[in-house]
């Protein structure tokens, strides 16, 4: 059954294959083309788990969900993974969240380190007792001459907590495992409930640096079960903020990348520029990650004209600021020596692995939700895609300069016509056991929110989907062969969420 | 080397004169501590200052305080963070090593602390320094809500540094939870696990606040009752 950006579909409506089928089905459009976009699992009435697929055709800008049943008294399938490298996470997902087995899954080791959600027996009989997901086993290298590098939970800056695994011969990287779930706070579970009021706010604080993001998400997809028109103004406002996010992220990310090249003065630079935009983020908000503005039917805050020439004014001086910063960093010999043929991910992997994002588009993949399943204002102003084939640290860089100079070009655009509207809609009650789908391009790629609704007004399942669940592995992947010195840069380019991927 | 020495130029200073002139002034929509009507109470340690509840919020962004019951504002007082003891600041007031821990945030008070360090704030122009290991930190600053994943990690980074030290709580989530307070995932606040020396309140605080708190534990603003 397909679908558009930001539709829905009555659960009863979608076809409910034999797992033969289902497997066949999912096989067949990722082999032609379709990408992976979700695979997950919801509880039925009936003590059966049923899996849902949501396939991705981007050029059609449409969206295939298809399902089958786990039997109550099985609850095995056979594993995707071992043709389909995309599922991976999803099938480790599923296995820790339902207790469902994918047979034949490569590295099936939990993803999250949590209980799993059926409430029946989980299928790592330690996981709730061993505290530390660092503790679990990791991939490892056989050799007298290979040794381990272990680095985290806790890192040297001030990031997130995640756990890396190098077994390195001399400096050089074999393999690089990831093992996250420190962030775990059982997001998922908290969305699933009647309680809109309190879910909008979570979903602001899935991940803080993409809290218009995710939020948007969230708004579509309540939005769409309620039948609520967001009026257009509200539509432009709420873009605006996104692109704000964008530049303010990426600009951080120029800095960073800077830094781990040892090229400090553009970093203390685009480190100050990127609070430029926050800034704006907090007038426009009054909270400098945005988080306050969106909510189900529309906005909660105006851009009258006074502010939105103050934004135009000041994005002038913004967009002069960073171009000639941008080419301090992009003309240093030093700079670029660091950043050329680090960490390749090529377009074959990119596609296998179901990269999304300025990842994804540094490696020549031509995916980006604005364009590809436009809605709202998208769909009458066209962004450019940003794109690279080297899929390096440079190629990553320079996807994120040019999605800079276009976001400000977009928002110089934009920001003197807004339309003229109201900036909510009143937002009526959820239509009932029905399956609802958002995506929104959010700095780091493509954000999925998918709502499936009870009969009381809330939801039975609610599935959110961070750009960074794809492209974790993409990292792990770029390591493979490289010097270990590179990992902190290389890690720095693909900047990716620890919150959103652990829920 | 010559575009360096332009772009410098270009660039100028941009440090904020906080706290020795006048703070900048935060847009009107800013949340900050929140005006309290006589009578009624509330509790700065679980609030995400969001826009909807009806509540009327200030402009001023000092709320880092000493005690958890100091969160609860009555009648819009509010008794800002006390510089540590004199034996402590011996120690401490002139150079302070901080090791950041992130236990469950959402990255966004990590980031504003991050903010800290750009030239706008400037922060080591105090004495204050990010480490990159307990071992060489005199006091950690803990943000989210300390998730059951994250708890030892916490407490093994806790126990590396060396004693006496400091405990600094940011953010809603690690001072009680925030808005992930009813899972059964994360605890109920940092001061439930270690003790806390400086509680910084806000979803997340804006920089501004966060520094103005670590000022106060420093003495080098001089404690004061605030009222708005």
């Amino acid at each position: 059954m397909n679908l558009f950006n930001g539709g829905n579909i009555l659960l009863a409506d979608i076809p409910v294959l034999t797992m033969e089928e289902f497997r066949q089905e999912v096989l067949y459009y990722c082999h032609s083309g379709a990408r992976l976009q979700n695979l997950f699992a919801s509880p039925e009435n009936s003590g059966k788990v049923r899996l849902y697929a949501i396939l991705g055709f981007d050029e059609e800008a449409q969206i295939r969900v298809q399902s089958t049943l786990v039997s109550s008294d099985n609850l095995q399938y056979q594993s995707l993974t071992p043709v389909l490298l995309a599922a991976q996470n999803f099938e480790r997902e599923i296995a820790e969240q339902w207790a469902v087995v994918p047979l034949g899954h490569p590295w099936l080791k939990p993803l999250r380190y949590h209980s799993n959600y059926r409430g029946v027996e989980d299928l790592w009989a330690d996981i709730m007792t061993r505290p530390i997901p660092g503790a679990y086993p990791f991939y490892g290298v056989d050799s007298d001459e290979v040794h381990q590098v272990a680095v985290g939970p806790v890192h040297a800056g001030i990031i997130e907590p995640g756990h890396f695994r190098f077994q390195c011969h001399g400096e050089e990287i074999l393999h690089l495992e990831i093992q996250l779930g420190y962030q775990h706070r059982g997001i998922e579970p908290m969305l699933t409930g009647n309680d809109l009021k309190r879910s909008v706010l979570l979903s602001e604080s899935i991940a803080g640096d993409t809290s218009i993001g995710h939020s948007t998400a969230f708004c579509e997809v309540v939005e769409s079960l309620t039948g609520c028109v967001v009026p257009p103004r509200a539509q432009v406002i709420r873009a605006v903020a996104l692109e704000l996010e964008r530049l303010a992220n990426h600009v951080g990310d120029l800095g960073a990348m800077g830094m781990d090249a040892g090229f400090l003065p553009s970093s203390s630079y685009f480190g100050r520029m990127r609070g430029d935009y926050l800034n704006l983020l907090l007038a426009l908000t009054g909270n400098r990650f945005g988080k306050g503005l969106c909510r189900p039917g529309g906005v909660l805050f105006d851009l009258d004209q006074t502010m939105s020439d103050d934004f135009c004014n000041k994005l002038v001086i913004y967009k002069k600021e960073f171009e000639d910063v941008s080419e301090l960093l992009f003309s240093r010999p030093s700079v670029l020596a660091r950043f050329e043929n680090i960490g390749v991910i090529s377009p074959m992997i990119a596609k296998q692995l179901g990269l999304v994002g300025p990842v994804a588009r540094a490696s020549q993949q031509e995916r980006d939700v604005r364009i590809e399943y436009s809605s709202g204002i998208w769909q009458f102003n066209h962004v450019p895609i940003s794109l690279s084939a080297t899929g390096d640290v440079y190629a990553r860089a320079l996807v994120r300069r040019q999605e800079v100079l276009r976001s400000l070009d977009f928002l110089l655009k934009i920001l003197p016509t807004l339309p003229k509207s109201s900036i909510s809609s009143p937002v009526g009650t959820i239509k009932p056991n029905a399956f609802a789908v958002s995506l929104v391009e959010g700095w780091r790629g493509e954000i999925m929110h998918v709502g499936i609704s009870n009969d009381q007004g809330g939801f039975s399942r609610y599935k959110v989907k961070d750009p960074s669940f794809h492209n974790w592995f993409g990292l792990s992947v770029a390591m493979r062969g490289q010097q270990i010195s590179d990992f902190p840069l290389c890690n720095k380019s693909f900047n990716l969420s620890y919150c959103g991927h652990d829920l | 080397m010559l575009k360096v020495l332009i772009t410098r130029f270009k660039q100028g200073c941009r440090t904020l004169p906080f706290p020795k002139g006048q703070p900048p002034n935060l847009p009107e929509r800013y949340r900050g501590r929140p005006i309290i009507a006589q009578g009624t109470s509330v509790d700065l340690g679980k609030m995400t200052f969001v826009p909807e509840t009806g509540i009327q919020y200030s402009r001023d962004f000092r709320m880092a305080v000493s005690t958890r019951a100091g969160l609860l504002l009555n009648n819009g007082e509010i008794v800002l963070a006390r510089a540590l003891q004199r034996e402590m600041l011996a120690i401490f007031g002139r150079s302070l090593k901080l090791r950041q821990v992130s236990a469950g945030g959402c990255n966004a008070c990590e980031a504003d602390i991050n903010v800290l360090n750009t030239p706008v704030f400037d922060l080591s122009r105090f004495g204050i320094q990010f480490v990159a290991s307990p071992r060489h930190a005199d006091g950690i600053v803990v943000t989210g809500p300390v998730t059951r994943n994250m708890r030892e990690a916490l407490m093994k980074t806790y126990e590396a540094v060396p004693d006496p030290k400091i405990v600094i709580a940011v953010g809603a989530c690690a001072i009680s939870g925030g808005v992930f307070a009813d899972s059964p995932q994360v605890s109920a606040g940092l001061d439930t696990i270690i003790p806390v020396d400086l509680y910084v309140p806000g979803c997340p605080p804006h920089p501004l606040t966060i520094l103005d708190g670590l000022l106060r534990l420093l003495g080098r603003i001089k404690a004061q009752k605030g009222s708005v």
